[in-house]
């Protein structure tokens, strides 16, 4: 079973990635794993905009990691950006090792004020899927129910599926004959 | 597989090429990139982009200064202009200079996401359109329209002149002439042609009939109409619809003919709402509509509506050589359809088929050579392969009997012939009533010969 190391950055508090382990391996079928990665991100904050570039830390991610056969997803707490867009939820390397999460923009308060720790952790799974495949050389899928739809609003995000559609998962099984 | 949409993006920041790249690339797309004018004026003349995005301010030649130099290349070129600082009159400079629209950065995601969607959708449905276009024309091309003769080359000239007017069109000529090809051609040679032809056959219809055929029903409106159904007029909206065999309809029909004509309302059987519809009427007839006037059976205001600009269909016998150009014509569509290799007609068939009476005219014509076709096993159509009732006629010998009475025997004879031993319409043609026609079949001892 291919391994998915999930990599808390700078992240204290690693209770919400505990608990969606389970729910993530039951839907990907892959070997999840957390190991916190102690990284300084400082060069990637932009003062005018008061975000993180995440190209920029995907970059750092690679260099602390370039000996890993494995999949890491760097999980972050920080907003993050790329310079032409105003956010991003999170970024991949297209059939690369590493990706990026921000939990961020996921948890409900920064939309309603409202606090909804069910509803991050269903967000912080979908993005995390979604992040993974583009690392598994998928692209955004036309298919609703699939995670590999494209999420450009928080709304996108809840509407789309958990899981990966029936075609996306022959794709990643095709490419890397996992199971 | 689906087809990928191809991106060109255009910025002279590296960083900002790279995200919109990364960005893009996960969404499917194919991308290129240039840092200024130049590179991407170059990759536009050797590569087709489906939408391009343009930063408006770059060292050199400027985002709104390539935007008309590629407009100029293809006006129907997307482009999307990026710039870091809003300004309302760059951005209807912009516009007004043909992009497709206009956005700060930073983008929101979601508002580069639709829009790109948005812009890339209504490409595909203008492509899809020009495609279909492309291909209803080539379906709905007027078939076996051909003649070369001064006769057909005044018809051509009356069909152009017409279809680009919504004038009501009267077209006269023998059965077989093609009546419903020149109809055809007028509604596909005007405005109308992505707007459906409906072809209604009068003569084809009772009276009661025709009339729901024409003006639809309602649920209920008699016996069996279990179903609301639209009309005729109705299905022709925006188009055209041709009356073909108009001489043949009863006077009542006449006159809700003629209100419809004249309002361009009408109300389904058993209906109360009136109904508006844009419609061409092409009306067609081998009768003579001003002998019926006279006699009562054709409505003189009816006529008259409907006789505006009228185009008169030569019989095929008095189209020279376009008798042998049509019989290329059908010899070349039947003799592909069959799978045959028939390249040619004899000389003798040529000869014949050029003094043959042709009473069926066109369509005779192309039912002849359909069966010779098929009956033909030489690369060439010979006069055996021609069917019975042609051979017939061109094999008659010259009259050299020189008695009335012998020369009234053959020539009611090959009356009978051409019209298949149909007794009412021979007599009619030899303007006698049925019972002398009788006797003198009876007299001449003559037989159907099959």
């Amino acid at each position: 079973m291919t391994k998915v190391i999930l990599a808390p950055i700078n992240i204290d508090n690693l209770q919400l990635l505990d608990e969606i382990i389970p729910d993530l391996k039951n839907i990907s079928k892959l070997d999840f794993v957390i190991e916190p990665l102690k990284i300084d991100i400082s060069e990637a904050y932009s003062v005018e905009r008061g975000q993180y570039h995440s190209t920029t830390i995907l970059k750092l991610m690679i260099e602390n990691i370039s000996n890993q056969s494995s999949k890491v997803v760097g999980i972050v707490k920080n907003d993050l950006f790329i310079p032409v867009l105003t956010y991003v939820f999170g970024e991949a390397q297209l059939n690369g090792k590493c990706s990026l999460v921000s939990l961020f923009r996921l948890h409900e308060e920064f939309y309603s004020g409202k606090s909804d720790y069910e509803l991050l952790k269903q967000r912080t799974i979908k993005e995390i899927l979604h992040e993974l495949g583009h690392n598994f050389g998928l692209i955004h899928c036309k298919d609703w129910e699939c995670v590999m739809h494209s999420s450009s609003a928080i709304e996108e995000v809840d509407i789309k599926g958990y899981r990966y559609c029936k075609l996306c998962s022959q794709r990643i099984k095709e490419t890397f004959e996992i199971s | 597989m689906e087809k990928k949409n191809k991106l060109l993006i255009v910025d002279d920041e590296e960083i900002v090429r790279q995200s919109l790249k990364a960005w893009f690339l996960e969404d499917g797309y194919e991308i290129d990139i240039a840092e200024d004018a130049e590179v991407a004026l170059r990759l536009y003349e050797k590569n087709k982009y489906d939408l391009i995005l343009l930063d408006i301010k770059m060292p050199g030649m400027s985002g709104m200064e390539l935007l008309v130099k590629l407009k100029e290349f293809d006006p129907e070129a997307i482009i999307i202009l990026i710039t870091a600082f809003a300004s309302v009159s760059s951005a209807v400079k912009a516009l007004k200079n043909g992009a497709y629209d206009y956005i700060t950065k930073p983008i929101d995601p979601d508002e580069l996401s639709h829009l790109v969607k948005n812009a890339l959708n209504q490409k595909n449905l203008k492509d899809e359109n020009i495609q279909l276009k492309t291909s209803i024309e080539e379906i709905i091309k007027p078939d076996n329209l051909i003649g070369e003769s001064p006769k057909m080359k005044e018809v051509y000239s009356l069909i152009s002149t017409v279809s680009q007017t919504d004038t009501t069109v009267l077209i006269l000529g023998d059965s077989g002439t093609g009546k419903e090809l020149v109809a055809k051609a007028i509604h596909l040679n005007s405005k109308r042609k992505y707007f459906p032809m409906v072809t209604v056959n009068c003569g084809a219809l009772p009276e009661s009939i025709l009339e729901s055929e024409l003006f639809g029903h309602e649920k209920g409106a008699f016996t069996g109409a279990h179903y609301k159904r639209k009309g005729k007029f109705e299905m022709a909206n925006g188009g055209t619809i041709f009356l073909d065999e108009i001489g043949t309809i009863s006077l009542k029909v006449q006159i809700e003919l003629l209100r419809v004509i004249e309002t361009k309302e009408f109300m389904r059987v058993g209906g109360s709402e009136s109904i508006k519809s844009d419609f061409r009427i092409i009306a067609a007839t081998n009768e003579n509509l001003q002998d019926l006037v006279s006699s009562g059976q054709f409505r003189e205001d009816l006529f008259y509506r409907l006789n505006v600009f009228n185009i008169y269909l030569p019989p095929l016998r008095e189209r020279g050589n376009d008798i042998i150009l049509l019989a290329e014509y059908f010899l070349n569509k039947y003799s592909s359809a069959m799978n045959k290799k028939i390249s040619s007609f004899d000389k003798e068939a040529i000869k014949f088929m050029k003094e043959y009476y042709w009473p069926g005219n066109v369509r005779e014509l192309e039912n002849a050579i359909e069966r010779a076709v098929v009956v033909c096993h030489k690369d060439k159509i010979t006069l055996d392969d021609l069917p019975f009732r042609v051979l017939k006629t061109v094999n008659e010998e010259p009259l050299t009997e020189r008695s009335l009475e012998a020369i009234e025997k053959k020539h009611i004879e090959k009356i009978l012939n051409d019209n298949n031993w149909n007794i009412s319409k021979s007599a009619e043609e030899l303007q006698i009533d049925r019972v002398t026609l009788y006797n003198k079949i009876k007299k001449y001892g003559l037989r159907k010969n099959n």
